[in-house]
């Protein structure tokens, strides 16, 4: 085989080369054309939210924006509570449920690594069983045990919604990954007489880095984009997510009509953190998918 | 032997606060939604004991079927397209080039933007009056007087939703098919080559038997996900037409949450759960085929 490729290898080299040179103009205009209908819409939101009042609520529309405003971002601001209010509402959820994913999972992806535990196979079913059932069907039953709890309308409420969520998926990622550090690493620190938690202080969590900014980073983007859970458990416009604020101003907005302005500023501010955090821990972002879809 | 005992009790130690989250905020639920649905269940009245009660009443309900079917419809004819265009998506991106590796980038952001606030956006652009799809239509003739997308007609709302949606998801089936296409041994291909084999006979031959686990994995990921469908349909229809395009979670909640008929909307829960457990199944059997 090995021969074969050896003798046969420039051969093929050549051959690749001269597809490449028919077909690479092709492939460019193609990855080109995609690029632009894959941007287009988020491109036409973005400009949407930058025209004046009156041009934003023409029809029928404009495609460019012909003066730049920022009116729709400012009747934004000041909407029903005012942005503010649903931005410390969203990121106050996103960052609890990053919170509490971590602190749940590290340890648990720690024991499971690395110690025998008593009743796995049970304990396997239990997680198993968490990621099989889609957290859609359990609302209603969530729903009234968190009415009883009094945490409808209470951003911790939702945060645990959102960690239940991520859970299974960032237990996995987390034991994988510490699964993977040397035993030899742990060895040395135990023949110092270091205890199991300096261990993982000191050993696990700083070779668990890339695994945590994976599930800190999958946390943060369900929590903040999650809707139907926001919509069952925050009813109070006090504690609607930007999502849910969106979403109600849809119908309902001061100027009679929809604010299509407004509600493509809304957009805009919703899609940019995602954006940006994406663009930059992509590396985390594609790894995680990887490993979460052939789970 | 005291070391060994030890180290089973710290790892469960270790383990414990995620497993009780796991039990009070999944498990727990699971067996209430199950005991809720053989009840008459309202936040007003105590519950009631119906049995099976919920289950007949959902198999003799008109709109049950009606979600059921839109459904399992909406899923028939959003996965093609998702899966075949990722595929074509993945092909022409999979080598590093870095046009292509902007292209995948471009191609996986509106993957990782909220379904609600795509919808949203995509709400605005199917607008009959104030909607740039129509406007664009109309001025390159293919239509004559805007179109009602979206909550008149329920086959038409579901194309434009369709289109939304694989424009939202169609980079996550790209970026899962450019790591298994990538993974294909380089020999192969390059013997393939010299053997005169055209640049489709190799896909056709080679790569697609060879990735073939990984389409059919992201096929049922991407089923179990349009299964679930309900923000788009929300946001987009509010169900409309006659909530002909009511989906199946759509349907637990109206039931569930508006109507406050908690033990129903459990029941038509169960019902959900069973749909998708038997998907996740099979993901999860033909996961550990991948992996032998």
């Amino acid at each position: 085989m090995i021969a074969t490729r050896e003798q046969l290898g420039p051969r093929g080299a050549v051959g690749g080369g001269r597809r490449l040179g028919r077909s690479g103009y092709l492939v460019g205009a193609l990855c080109i054309a995609i690029c632009a209908v894959m941007f287009a819409p988020l491109a036409m939101s973005v400009l949407a939210s930058l025209k004046p009042t009156a041009e934003a609520a023409a029809s029928p529309p404009t495609y460019l924006p012909h003066e730049i405003s920022l009116d729709s971002y400012a009747r934004l601001w000041s909407y029903q509570e005012g942005l503010p209010a649903y931005l410390f509402n969203s990121a106050g959820t996103a960052l609890l449920a990053i919170v509490l994913t971590l602190v749940l999972t590290v340890p648990a992806g720690y024991g499971l690594a690395r110690f025998p535990i008593p009743g796995k196979e049970l304990i396997f079913v239990v997680l198993l069983l968490a990621l099989i059932v889609p957290y859609q069907a359990l609302l209603t039953p969530m729903f009234l045990m968190f009415a009883k709890m009094g945490l409808t309308n209470r951003l911790l409420g939702l945060a645990i919604l959102h960690t239940a969520i991520q859970l299974p998926f960032s237990l996995y990622i987390m034991r994988n990954s510490f699964s993977a550090v040397p035993v030899e690493l742990e060895e040395a620190a135990v023949v110092d007489g270091a205890s199991s938690w300096q261990i993982l202080r000191t050993i696990y969590i700083p070779s668990g880095v890339p695994a945590i900014v994976t599930v800190a980073l999958f946390a943060f983007i369900t929590s903040w984009n999650e809707f139907l859970g926001a919509l069952v458990m925050m009813s109070k416009g006090s504690s609607f997510t930007l999502p849910l604020v969106l979403a109600a101003a849809r119908t309902e907005t001061s100027l009679g009509g929809t604010d299509w302005g407004m509600l493509q500023a809304g957009v805009t501010i919703s899609i940019i953190p995602c954006v940006l955090v994406y663009l930059l821990l992509q590396r985390y972002y594609v790894s995680g998918l990887m490993s979460g879809a052939v789970k | 032997m005291i070391r060994r005992s030890r180290g089973r009790l710290i790892g469960l130690a270790y383990l414990a606060p995620a497993l009780l989250f796991v039990l009070v905020f999944t498990v727990y639920p699971l067996c209430q939604m199950f005991w809720m649905s053989l009840n008459n269940w309202s936040l007003i009245a105590p519950p009631r004991f119906v049995g099976l009660g919920n289950y007949r009443r959902a198999l003799d309900d008109h709109q049950f079927w009606v979600s059921f079917v839109f459904t399992l419809k909406y899923t028939a004819l959003i996965t093609p397209p998702l899966i075949v265009g990722g595929y074509l998506l993945a092909l022409l991106t999979s080598r590093n080039s870095p046009l292509r590796r902007f292209t995948r980038t471009v191609v996986f952001i509106p993957v990782v933007i909220g379904l609600g606030v795509s919808s949203l956006l995509w709400y605005w652009l199917f607008s009959t009056d104030f909607g740039l799809i129509n406007h664009a239509l109309m001025d390159l003739g293919v239509i004559s007087s805007p179109v009602l997308w979206l909550g008149v007609d329920a086959d038409r709302s579901n194309l434009a939703i369709i289109v939304s949606i694989v424009w939202k998801v169609i980079g996550f089936g790209m970026i899962l098919f450019v790591g298994a296409i990538q993974a294909v041994p380089t020999e192969v291909n390059e013997a393939a080559m010299v053997d005169g084999a055209t640049y489709w006979q190799r896909v056709v031959q080679i790569i697609l038997p060879l990735t073939l686990r990984t389409v059919l994995l992201v096929t049922l990921v991407s089923a179990i996900g349009s299964l679930l469908a309900f923000d788009q349909f929300y946001i987009m229809t509010a169900g409309q037409p006659h909530n002909e395009t009511a989906t199946s979670v759509f349907y637990v909640y109206l039931n569930s949450f508006p109507y406050l008929k908690l033990g129903y909307g459990a029941a038509l829960s169960m019902v959900l759960a069973a749909t998708i457990l038997v998907f996740t199944v099979v993901q999860l059997l033909l996961t550990r085929w991948m992996h032998e």
